[in-house]
């Protein structure tokens, strides 16, 4: 190991002022204030909900079976996180035999590539309602609608793409150990925040009647 | 709580946990959607969709992101972000509300 990773490896095991890891608050400071800016986002939908002079209105090309899966595509995704993060603490654990641990952090490969998976399909169920959305003639200076709907989605699409480069990429450095069950831990607090953002889109969007 | 001691509660939350989590995620979802297809009152449908939703959030808050069984710490800093904007959210409808009369 270079000195480089040694000093690295001794900053993180340092003991802090509140026992608590810096990287997990930074984490969790950052979770913090993602819900003030999706929950700007969400606001702006909502004050101006219903204020459309000119169609489409969400009631006309809002597709509520379609986007019904794609909620349950990405609930599961955060199954497949959590139990990636399990895989990857019992393989870094202390008492199991390395053929043990082996296979315990095959199953947290396994799981994290799943995750980046179900989200890229998450993605792809984005893409298609954008692409009909666009077809039936909403774009984003339509309306109220549209405007507000555009950029709150598409905000949250695009965290989804971010985090499925961030899974990829732990899934990549796992291959060259540089993967600790802390950096999945990161990357899966980040993927659930994303997927509650989005079960609170799909009720207030979609399933609330304007 | 140390992470270290983080970790040892974690590992209470076996896999078997975390499905029968997705299962209730699920059930939940199914309900939610449910509601789009059958008649409710207005009135009675909003309360309903925001219980559900929040359920989903809070189960996957306490146990997938293991705030539960995390520091106070960590929660302080996200429940701190959601009040602000639930706040923020209250107080533009009312004014949204208002100048729309």
């Amino acid at each position: 190991m270079s000195d480089a990773a040694l000093a690295h490896e001794a900053h993180e095991e340092h003991p802090t002022t509140t026992g608590l890891n810096h990287r997990k608050i930074l984490m969790w400071a950052f979770l913090g204030s993602e819900c003030i800016f999706f929950g700007s986002l969400i606001t702006t939908y909502l004050v101006y909900r219903g204020k459309s002079v000119v169609g489409p209105y969400p009631d006309e090309i809002l597709n509520i079976p379609l986007t019904s899966v794609s909620t349950f595509v990405l609930l599961m995704s955060s199954l497949a996180m959590v139990l990636a993060l399990a895989g990857f603490e019992r393989a870094a654990g202390s008492g199991a035999d390395e053929e043990r641990k082996q296979r315990e952090l095959k199953k947290g490969r396994f799981w994290l590539l799943m995750t980046a998976v179900l989200g890229t399909g998450f993605l792809g169920f984005q893409v298609f309602e954008f692409y009909e959305f666009v077809h039936h003639g909403l774009g984003l200076t339509t309306n109220l609608f549209g405007t507000t709907f555009y950029v709150l989605t598409g905000f949250h699409g695009t965290h989804v793409g971010v985090g499925v480069i961030w899974l990829v990429s732990l899934l990549v450095l796992s291959y060259f150990g540089k993967v600790k069950p802390l950096d999945v831990e990161l990357g899966g607090l980040y993927w659930h925040f994303v997927d509650i953002v989005w079960i609170i889109i799909f009720t207030l969007i979609y399933l609330i009647p304007s | 709580m140390s992470t270290e001691a983080a970790h040892t509660d974690e590992a209470h939350a076996t896999t078997g946990h975390y499905v029968r989590i997705a299962i209730i995620l699920t059930v939940l979802t199914v309900m939610e959607v449910a509601t789009y297809y059958v008649d409710i009152p207005f009135a009675l449908l909003i309360p309903l969709l925001l219980v559900l939703a929040g359920m989903k959030f809070g189960l996957v808050v306490a146990y997938y992101m293991h705030l539960r069984y995390d520091s106070k710490l960590f929660s302080g800093f996200f429940f701190f972000g959601l009040t602000i904007e639930i706040l923020l959210l209250i107080a533009l409808m009312v004014l949204f509300g208002i100048r729309s009369g």
